[in-house]
């Protein structure tokens, strides 16, 4: 996956390198501006087994800045923010992959360095009970519980 | 013997007949049997499907689940262009405009529809509101949710969004849309089961091509529908994953 392309970015941003679990690095741009998710919209998506992306709804497209052909084949940590701890993802596959159901309040970086904040649900997709791929869906959060998480992902 | 057709209790009353004209020309089509019931309530219906007395409905996405993953039915068609969405509304003269600007025991009026009442209940969580700190009211039509919203015995009512628009203009002046739905990916589909599954793709191809003849575009327009579009085995299993990531769990 391609670093971030500073020519993308709208605002001042800062530099982070993030590693992944397959060990591949990326260097991410980040701003401080968030885009809220639009009242009534779920964002969603599917992936296979490896968490390539293989799917997207048009709100998907919307709300992470890439276009469908951007995000088509792509791991689906291309989302991934530094300011979310790798704990979360790490608590998330383990889940999903005991074919049970992960929720938890996420913070997805945009292609334009922004954010924005979604209450995420991610479940397998069990097809002659094989799993065959993961759905995932975020839908727009509380204030509330968006601050919780920040928080609590401090401490992380 | 005849073959048991029905349609999710929240149609539209105004295409009662529709079904109907549908049920008769759909029979002539692959000539086979079919009988249609109605029911007046969702109960009812639940109860038809758990003793297995159906073989095609025309079901709401809550529906579907049970009937895909525990009866075997699949899906044949839906609706072209069409997707359930939901609208919460209040009254004209509410002072909301906002869904954070809800507070804690709220009183809901609601219709017995689970997918509406469920999309409805997601577009409350900015609020940090759900069932507990919350008043509902179950009400057994749409109008009498805009009952209860217009006589102010309920401060938001839930609707599904086709439903709302078909109000009458003196109801809908009196309400205002808070919050609509754009979900695009949740809808009714037409089921068929097991007992009458080797005909789907007779009846599949009948349906399509309703939109090229005189009488199929009669059909179709007394149903409110313009077309209908296939829909497969993993567009459904696609959409039953969508419906369990929402289903509280």
């Amino acid at each position: 996956m391609k670093d971030m392309n500073p020519d993308d970015i709208d605002g001042e941003y800062r530099e982070e390198t993030l590693q992944y679990q397959d060990n591949s690095r990326r260097l991410v741009l980040v701003t401080e501006i968030e885009t809220p998710v639009p009242d009534g919209c779920l964002i969603v998506s599917r992936t296979d087994l490896q968490g390539l992306i293989t799917h997207v709804n048009q709100s998907f497209v919307n709300m992470s800045a890439y276009n469908e052909a951007e995000l088509i084949g792509q791991p689906h940590h291309i989302l991934r923010h530094p300011d979310m701890p790798a704990a979360a993802f790490r608590d998330l596959w383990n889940t999903v992959m005991e074919k049970r159901k992960w929720h938890g309040y996420v913070k997805n970086l945009r292609k334009d360095g922004g954010y924005y904040w979604v209450y995420a649900t991610v479940i397998p997709n069990i097809r002659q009970g094989e799993v065959v791929g993961y759905t995932s869906v975020r839908r727009k959060p509380s204030r509330a519980r968006v601050e919780a998480a920040e928080a609590q992902y401090k401490t992380l | 013997m005849s073959y048991n057709f029905t349609v999710s209790p929240d149609f539209n009353p105004d295409c009662i007949s529709g079904w109907f004209i549908f049920n008769t020309w759909l029979q002539k089509c692959i000539t086979e049997p079919i009988h249609l019931e109605l029911y007046n309530d969702f109960d009812s219906q639940r109860q038809a499907i758990r003793e297995n007395r159906l073989d095609l409905v025309f079901a709401n996405p809550f529906d579907a689940v049970a009937l895909v993953r525990q009866q075997g039915f699949i899906p044949v068609a839906s609706p072209a262009g069409q997707s359930d969405e939901a609208i919460i509304a209040v009254r004209e003269d509410s002072p909301v405009s906002k869904v954070e600007a809800l507070q804690p025991g709220v009183r809901i009026a609601t219709m017995d529809d689970p997918d509406v009442h469920m999309m409805c209940m997601i577009m409350l969580e900015p609020a940090d509101l759900d069932k507990h700190n919350t008043q509902i009211t179950v009400c057994d039509s749409y109008v009498l949710v805009a009952k209860e919203l217009l006589t102010a015995k309920a401060d938001i009512g839930f609707f599904l969004e086709a439903t709302y628009n078909d109000l009458s203009s003196v109801i809908r002046r009196q309400l205002r849309p808070l919050l609509q739905s754009r979900i695009q990916l949740i809808h009714h589909v037409l089921l068929v089961g097991p007992k009458l599954a080797a005909r789907r793709a007779d009846m599949l191809a009948a349906m399509l091509a309703m939109n090229t003849e005189e009488k199929g575009r009669a059909v179709l327009e007394s149903l409110a529908f313009s077309a209908w579009q296939e829909v497969t085995t993993e567009d459904t299993e696609f959409m039953i994953d969508l419906m369990a990531t929402l289903v509280e769990s």
